[in-house]
């Protein structure tokens, strides 16, 4: 099993290499002279030939894609055109909000998601079910920024509940979680009601009916967990959404996160930092979808075996 | 109080889609004696599975419903029987074992602990060893080392699969075992040892069945009593020598005999039977079978025939009840 | 059906073409049944007209552009029924005409997704092997960044316009258009009428166009309503952090932008593209569903 996550940890290198290159070229694009951005409109010619030099930025495409991706995997992102601080610095001193944002959302999505899709699975037709799926079609058809200022105009304007901006206490947390929570949430929902609904269908369920199973039996014991083996899959994708979600919603509710560093630095072409903000974000998001299919194979025997039997090979040989 | 381990009279079942209503079983009569066995035989979609499924009182829910007849379990009435009750039958008196061992498994258990589920189920005083030491007493029996428990069903190839389910299905030792097609699936030599086996533990444990089937080899070789079903109506009904040995046969099972090659013939083709089911969405005012009928008669498409009875051999058809036309 | 003992091409694919059009029937057929997927095709195609129509009964020059001062931050009222915005423009024929730049923008990125991904994947499921291989780890690792994030990327480097709103969104969704179409292909390919006109020397591109393509059109045409859904949130979250389209053009997500600095004093500057939002999305989602259930009633629940 460790062998296998080595194996997958080493197989994302080249993955984080491809999205380097991709970015890199992208902001190659970028119009406009980095130098001129730091020194400014009519430096001298020395000193701008100097930065450049400095900053490698005579040096052609490749070499200094090489150099990039070298310096990425010890850490160093470069420097900000702006703050003129490490990128790396600037990335991690905002990563926390965005990040536990992200994480916060999740986890309410599963909470809250994962039942309310078991049940109305298990009620299909109901009144329940068919109120979960209308309410989780509004939410999923909603710009979640959107549906943010309709909660800001409902909690917070009119009923002065909840405070508007930033993330500075627990209470701070509730709007913006819930705006970034819901449309996994329905997401989620609608999966697991899915998925609920066609494992019921198999062969194996009636067996298990066949041996006399309660319903209850059935359903927890047999087929809640071959239901959550896609269910799993899309938690992983969904945290990508949120992250990426994140740079919106970071603007409604004034969060000083990873998205409003990019936007921010976006407005002033300060090219390193969107940069290092988009490779972060797209290295956490493959992260966790490496973890998402580790533990997968722990819940799928068929998939876990895989890695026994070869071990048993290695052994023999 | 009778004799009769199982009774079903007049079944009838539908089955309810969007698109359609399906006329699945039409009357279907039957009965069981204590140990013995019945071969239901017919064509696919004739309402073999039907029958089983009804009995244990698992048609696909929504779906499919009883809308008339009776089933009596050793007297007791299924249809109308509570879902508490009727929990407590499945799996302990009544237990089936399923045509697809492929898919009929949890792939997400251990084969011991899908055995162990139903021994756990019924037999609710047990500690946890009594309940290990049967469920290796169960894999031994079905000729599987009891080590292997810990495995999973993927790692067990069809008829070891296919074993698993029989001890699953004969752990608590039923006294109505209802097999659906539980050979089909596996190979020419595995189907002969599952066979065997079968019949050597429904000897051993006296042990009635209902052995559904399209094979007539199987049925020769286990069953006592046969009833050919055609489009959810049985068309003829009798002991085994009837069937195989007997001079009058509804003209499907003729048909039926004509379709498997026999190596002690001089036949040189094989003589199938010719067109398909009648849409079983459509009820037909005739006999079903009548459109594929080599001795049809002009009655026949007019009026659905009864039961003929000699002395316990039961054959719906107009051939033989001339004369009762009017 | 083992009576068709030489299988020509031609006699196949006429087999196939009959086919495919009573399947298309039946299609419908299902899909008329669902009441809730036909009430969403019938918002949409309602929308579809009136902000196609506009021109005709609206006149964008005075109601949406002309700045008029003195009648700024009007409630609704008979006058103007959504209202009138800081300008004192007529906030109705903004939001009809702020429909345009999210259908159009949604259609045209469905357009250079569904080119350049449809590419990709038929390539790529075709020819299979390395071919496949390649491709596929390729849209991989452009799969590996949040399609949000790419997009807000391309235009970082691009600058905000419509035109490289609609490059940035269409290569953002690539990959996924890619894998879609792939694997349709895939399932198509496999079967037997195929192989039946490649065992006849019909040339690769006849097959894809001819027969790969009309079949493996259903998921691919889920997706597309799918996509065309997603794009309208997108454009309008784009718009609305000031990636997208800004002022003085009429736009859902910019309109909700300068809303929100509003929505103490005039809410309901947030409420009528906020909800044009909302409709146009259910309604693609609804018909979408819709159209899924059809094509497979056995994913029906």
């Amino acid at each position: 099993m460790l062998k296998y996550i080595g194996k997958r940890l080493l197989m994302m290198i080249p993955v984080i290499i491809g999205v380097i290159f991709i970015i890199f070229t992208i902001m190659e694009l970028t119009p406009g002279d980095p130098v001129m951005m730091i020194l400014g409109e009519g430096a001298p010619m020395e000193a701008q030939e100097a930065l450049r030099e400095e900053m490698g930025l005579n040096n052609p495409f490749l070499v200094r894609f090489a150099q990039y991706v070298i310096g990425a995997f010890q850490g160093d992102l470069g420097t900000s055109y702006t703050s003129n601080l490490p990128v790396f610095d600037e990335i991690m001193s905002r990563m926390p909000y965005t990040l536990s944002l992200a994480t916060f959302s999740i986890c309410v999505a599963v909470i809250v998601g994962l039942p309310i899709g078991i049940l109305s699975a298990i009620k299909q037709y109901s009144l329940t079910d068919n109120m979960t799926l209308a309410i989780s079609l509004t939410i999923t058809s909603m710009p979640a920024f959107f549906l943010a200022m309709l909660l800001m105009m409902i909690f917070c304007i009119k009923l002065g509940w909840l405070p508007m901006m930033g993330l500075s206490s627990p209470k701070h947390y509730i709007l913006p979680v819930i705006a970034s929570a819901s449309s996994t949430t329905a997401a989620l929902l609608r999966m697991t009601r899915t998925t609920m609904l066609e494992v019921i269908r198999q062969d194996y369920i009636r067996t298990a009916k066949a041996k006399g199973a309660t319903p209850r039996g059935v359903t927890y014991g047999h087929a809640l967990r071959n239901a959550l083996l896609p269910v799993v899959t899309v938690i992983g994708t969904n945290f990508g959404f949120a992250l990426g979600g994140s740079i919106v919603l970071e603007q409604v509710f004034t969060i000083p996160g990873l998205g409003q560093l990019m936007i921010n630095a976006i407005r002033q072409k300060d090219t390193p930092i969107v940069m290092g903000a988009v490779m972060t974000t797209a290295i956490f998001a493959s992260l966790i979808n490496l973890l998402v299919d580790i533990i997968y194979t722990y819940i799928d025997p068929r998939l876990a075996s895989q890695f026994t039997s070869v071990k048993r090979q290695v052994k023999k040989a | 109080m009778s004799e009769k381990l199982l009774e079903i009279k007049n079944l009838h079942v539908m089955y309810k889609t969007d698109e359609d209503d399906v006329y699945a079983l039409n009357g279907i009569d039957l009965d069981l004696d204590k140990g013995e066995t019945l071969g239901l035989v017919g064509e696919t979609g004739a309402g073999k599975t039907t029958i089983a499924l009804s009995i244990l009182k698992l048609l696909p829910e929504r779906t499919g419903f009883i809308t008339q007849g009776e089933i009596l379990f050793e007297g007791r009435d299924v249809v109308n029987m509570k879902e508490e009750e009727m929990r407590m039958l499945r799996g302990n008196d009544i237990s089936m074992i399923f045509a697809d061992p492929m898919s009929a498994l949890n792939p997400l258990h251990t084969v011991g602990k899908q055995i162990a589920e139903v021994i756990e189920l019924h037999n609710t005083g047990m500690s946890h060893g009594e309940i290990e030491k049967k469920v290796d007493e169960m894999m031994e029996l079905v000729g599987i080392p009891a080590e292997r428990k810990t495995e999973y069903p993927h790692q067990f190839s069809g008829g070891m699969r296919q074993r698993i389910v029989i001890a699953i299905a004969l752990s608590c030792t039923p006294r109505l075992l209802l097999a659906d097609e539980p050979t089909t699936a596996l190979d020419v030599t595995i189907q002969a040892q599952v066979l065997k086996m079968m019949d050597d533990l429904k000897e051993r444990l006296n042990t009635a069945m209902i052995m559904i089937t399209h094979d007539l080899g199987v049925v020769a070789q286990i069953c006592n009593k046969v009833a050919i079903i055609y489009a959810g109506e049985i068309v003829e009904y009798g002991k085994i020598e009837d069937i195989y040995e007997g001079e009058r046969h509804h003209p499907y099972t003729v048909g039926l005999f004509g379709s498997i090659p026999d190596i002690t013939s001089n036949a040189e083709r094989l003589t199938p039977i010719d067109g398909l089911m009648p849409d079983p969405t459509k009820p037909i005012p005739g006999c079903r079978f009548a459109d594929r009928c080599p001795s049809c008669m002009d009655i026949c498409s007019r009026k659905s025939p009864g039961m003929v009875n000699f002395d316990g051999h039961q054959i719906k058809c107009f051939l033989y009840e001339s004369g009762e036309e009017n | 059906m083992s009576t068709a003992t030489t299988p020509t091409g031609s006699t196949k694919s006429r087999y196939n073409a009959a086919r495919k059009k009573s399947q298309w029937k039946t299609i419908w057929i299902r899909f008329k049944k669902n009441k809730l997927a036909l009430a969403g095709l019938a918002v949409f195609l309602l929308m579809a007209v009136t902000v196609l129509s506009a021109d005709l009964w609206l006149d964008f020059e005075s109601g949406a552009l002309t700045m008029d001062l003195a009648n700024a931050y009007q409630a609704p009222s008979g006058a103007h029924i959504f209202g009138t915005d800081q300008y004192g423009r007529d906030y109705f024929t903004r939001v009809i005409y702020g429909g345009r730049i999210s259908m159009f923008v949604g259609i045209a990125t469905v357009a250079v997704s569904l080119t350049f991904g449809g590419l990709i994947g038929a390539t790529a499921a075709y020819y299979g092997g390395k071919v496949d291989d390649i491709l596929m780890r390729c849209m991989d690792v452009l799969m590996a960044i949040p399609s949000t994030l790419l997009a807000i990327t391309i235009i970082s480097a691009l600058g905000s316009s419509m035109f490289n709103m609609i490059v940035a969104m269409g290569v953002s969704q690539v990959a996924r258009m890619a894998r879609i179409v792939r694997s349709a292909v895939m399932g198509v390919k496999g079967q037997e009428y195929i192989e039946a006109c490649r065992a006849c020397g019909t040339s690769d591109a006849r097959i894809i166009l001819r027969h790969i393509f009309p079949n493996a059109m259903g998921p691919v045409l889920v997706q597309v309503t799918q996509t065309v859904a997603r794009s309208v949130i997108t454009v309008a979250s784009l718009s609305f952090v000031g990636l997208g389209v800004s002022e003085p053009t009429p736009e859902w997500g910019s309109m909700l932008s300068f809303a929100k600095t509003q929505m103490r004093y005039y809410p309901y500057l947030s409420l009528f593209p906020g909800f044009a939002v909302v409709m146009s999305v259910m309604s693609l989602t609804l018909a979408g569903d819709g159209l899924r259930d059809a094509m497979d009633p056995r994913l029906r629940n």
